[in-house]
């Protein structure tokens, strides 16, 4: 039956993401933003907490729970309202291991996971978004050409995650009219990785272009080898996990603007006591809890094996766009101290604007 | 556990009721809207059919047991079940589900606080609601409507507006003051039959929409009913407690109302989807909305807002069946459900172009049907208040 009440165990996960959260992430955001860079030792607790490798069967390195995309829609609202940018370093290895354990054969999975699945953090990604105009994954220009036993690698990606530290990145191509993926190694002759990206938001993120030419990949690491990909189911868990983050964005937001509705004082009265802020902080309140239902609709539907292209992209696109929104109320609330970067809001509204556009590259 | 995909018994209670509404609201849904204030006699199939939910059962505590938690598993509460139901009814037509016999918010009332001799007495009658008066409308603690006890009756005096079913129903449930002095504390509702001397339906409304649903104005001049017409206590308390009662059946009538929304918006949705799939143009889930038309982006956009809608309803009505206090997600759905459903049914009637203006489809009805659900049951700024208030944590003195 339909149940809007989290169980015992989601509960327990919720609030132990919360604590790092609470005790580590949030103190540290604006220093991260500031300084471009994610302490490591934050990285790795979270990474304790099994945020990747939890639901990685144990044979492989990880601890063999079950996957739960409600589960990990929880865990990454959490990390992403302490910090957009921390939430995506922190998960960015899952964008490697979810497809290799949806679509990899058994082969693949022993030759590539027990790389990622450590006790330390250590990163490998996903290569999907391409930099042109109105790019989506149905109209890629990545192609992969199959030549004398191997496949050959031509395209250009952007947004690729902690690329720069990546071991092997899995990178989205073309194969005779159908998006795959193929893992390539970092060290391939033919892939070169750029310097940083210098991003609207997310600073704290490091993010690279990455240029495959000529590049050759064995026939062996092409995932799922003969059988392939649905990538359609790929982009299912891609945009409901960021569905979730945008959720976690829009709640730190939302919970900035209440705070600070109920602080100000001017003309004698806290501000929240006008209708005209009022009624904006009642607006983020129903919009951020409408981003979240819509995230939990697709993803009991993935829990429950069923397809949920249709609730994932509108999960998605509700996501981006209100996430925008929230995010602009909450600079409106705050006025000028929205506006400066010694307030947690600024970077807010920035870290949002790429949900919108972001569609391919998200935590799975 | 979170569990948000839908289940089989609530698809299996949509598609019947679908078919329902498909069968005998839709079809005659322009009629009415022509034939205003015209008695739906097509509704008579509804008379003793309880489709819109019947009273609450109280669960017995003491019965319980394993068989117990498997039954509760697997069944849709009350609440969730009604929302559900009034979705696929709207989606037939909104205004002739307002005028489904026996199933008034009058019934409601009595449903919820009558005696059982009051049960035995009103209990088949078609009971309307009489709350607003002229001069109140959301402020409904300020009514002016007087009750006075006069040896075994009550002296009713006073004037009500906006009254649903006015002309078709057997009986009205009245509010009206007490003691004016004593403000909210003072109010009570009392059952008025048709007939009764005093009592006059004065005057129909003409409306912008959900026309198959007549609304009246009923005078009250020296309207005398027995003592045992009262519902509940005639005891004026010292709290408020009374009035914060009543007014806790909103909690379970938003979501229905926010439900209305979702349906009519649905109707808009679904025949925009037919037309735009006649035209040849498709909707695409997997291309990014971007890389679409501005029409096929706009009615992804209303297809995901609607689904808000619904699942903040959901929720609301889920929380009440759990018996878990929902002021504030009541008011959440029906703020949301009511903005959203106007702003969609617009939207379709600008995409449909022509079709969307000519009286020869429905989707202009459905966008002046859409408007009332942002106004009745607390419009769309009293339910930004309560949100507020709630969330922010300050009283109706600190934020008016």
């Amino acid at each position: 039956m339909i149940s809007f009440a989290p169980s015992k165990e989601q509960k327990m996960v919720k609030d132990s993401f919360a604590q790092v959260v609470r005790d580590l992430v949030t103190p540290a955001a604006h220093d991260m933003d500031e300084a471009g860079e994610i302490p490591a030792d934050i990285i790795q607790k979270t990474w304790e907490l099994g945020a990747s490798i939890s639901y990685v069967p144990e044979a492989f390195g990880g601890d063999g729970m079950e996957y739960s995309p409600v589960l990990n829609a929880i865990a990454l609202e959490e990390l992403a309202f302490g910090d957009m940018a921390f939430a995506v370093a922190a998960t960015a290895p899952s964008l490697f291991i979810t497809p290799l354990l949806d679509f990899g054969t058994e082969k693949q999975k022993k030759k590539y996971l027990p790389t990622v699945c450590k006790d330390q953090y250590c990163v490998s990604t996903l290569a999907v978004t391409e930099p042109f105009l109105g790019f989506d994954v149905t109209s890629m220009k990545t192609t992969a050409e199959k030549k004398n036993g191997s496949y050959v690698l031509n395209g250009t990606k952007c947004f690729v995650p902690m690329a720069g530290r990546a071991q092997d990145i899995l990178v989205a191509a073309m194969d005779e009219g159908r998006p795959q993926l193929f893992v390539v190694s970092a060290k391939n002759p033919g892939i070169s990785i750029s310097e940083r990206e210098k991003n609207l938001g997310l600073y704290a993120l490091e993010t690279h272009k990455v240029t495959l030419e000529n590049c050759e990949v064995p026939a062996g690491d092409r995932l799922g080898e003969a059988e392939g990909v649905n990538f359609s189911r790929i982009m299912q868990k891609t945009r409901v996990g960021l569905s979730a983050m945008a959720t976690g964005i829009a709640r730190a937001s939302y919970e900035l603007a209440r705070k600070y509705a109920r602080e100000r004082e001017q003309f004698g009265e806290f501000i929240g006591q006008r209708q005209a802020v009022a009624f904006m902080v009642a607006e983020m309140a129903y919009e951020t809890d409408s981003m979240r239902l819509l995230t939990w609709k697709a993803a009991s539907m993935l829990e429950n094996g069923k397809d949920a292209a249709r609730e994932a992209a509108l999960a998605r696109m509700y996501a981006g766009e209100m996430s925008m929104k929230i995010c602009d109320y909450g600079v409106q609330v705050m006025g000028g101290h929205g506006y400066i970067r010694d307030y947690p809001m600024e970077r807010n509204y920035r870290n949002a604007r790429g949900v919108a556009i972001w569609d391919a590259m998200a935590t799975v | 556990m979170i569990n948000l995909d839908t289940p089989d018994v609530i698809l299996k209670v949509k598609t019947a009721m679908n078919g329902l509404a498909a069968s005998l609201l839709r079809p005659v849904a322009r009629k009415y809207d022509e034939a205003e204030h015209e008695y739906p006699t097509e509704l008579d199939v509804f008379r003793g059919l309880n489709v819109m939910g019947g009273p609450k059962k109280k669960k017995d505590k003491a019965e319980g047991g394993e068989k117990d938690k498997k039954d509760k598993k697997d069944r849709m509460g009350t609440n969730l079940g009604t929302v559900v139901t009034v979705e696929e009814m709207c989606w037939g037509d909104a205004g002739l589900m307002l005028s489904i016999p026996n199933a008034g918010l009058g019934n409601a009332a009595i449903s919820a606080v009558a005696t059982e001799e009051q049960k035995e007495r009103f209990g088949n009658k078609w009971a309307a609601m009489a709350i607003t008066e002229a001069a109140s409308g959301s402020d409904s603690g300020s009514i002016s409507t007087t009750a006075e006890l006069d040896g075994d009756e009550w002296v009713l005096n006073g004037e009500k507006i906006f009254v649903t079913c006015a002309d078709r129903c057997d009986a009205v449930v009245v509010w009206a003051t007490l003691d004016k002095e004593a403000g909210k504390r003072g109010i009570k509702s009392f059952v008025v039959e048709k007939g009764t001397p005093g009592f006059t339906l004065a005057h129909l409304e003409h409306k912008l929409g959900i026309r198959a649903s007549d609304t009246g104005t009923f005078v009250l001049n020296n309207c005398r009913i027995p003592k045992g017409n009262i519902l509940g206590s005639a005891e004026i308390k010292k709290t408020t407690e009374g009035f914060k009662g009543v007014m806790k059946t909103f909690d379970n009538t938003r979501p229905m109302v926010a439900a209305m929304s979702l349906g009519i918006a649905r109707a808009a949705l679904d025949f925009t989807r037919e037309k735009l799939d006649e035209a040849g143009v498709a909707l695409d889930y997997e291309t990014n909305p971007n890389n679409q038309s501005s029409m096929q982006k706009d009615y992804l956009w209303m297809e995901a807002n609607l689904e808000a809608m619904r699942l903040l309803t959901w929720r609301a009505a889920w929380m009440a069946d759990n018996e878990t206090s929902n002021s504030l997600e009541a008011s959440m759905c029906k703020a949301k459900a009511g903005r959203y459903g106007t702003l969609i049914t617009l939207k379709c009637a600008e995409i449909l172009g022509p079709l969307g203006i000519s009286r020869e489809y429905l989707a202009e009805k459905w966008m002046r049907d859409s408007k009332i659900m942002d106004i009745f049951e607390g419009t769309g700024q009293i339910q930004h208040l309560i949100i507020a208030r709630s969330v922010l944590k300050m009283s109706s003195k600190e934020l008016k």
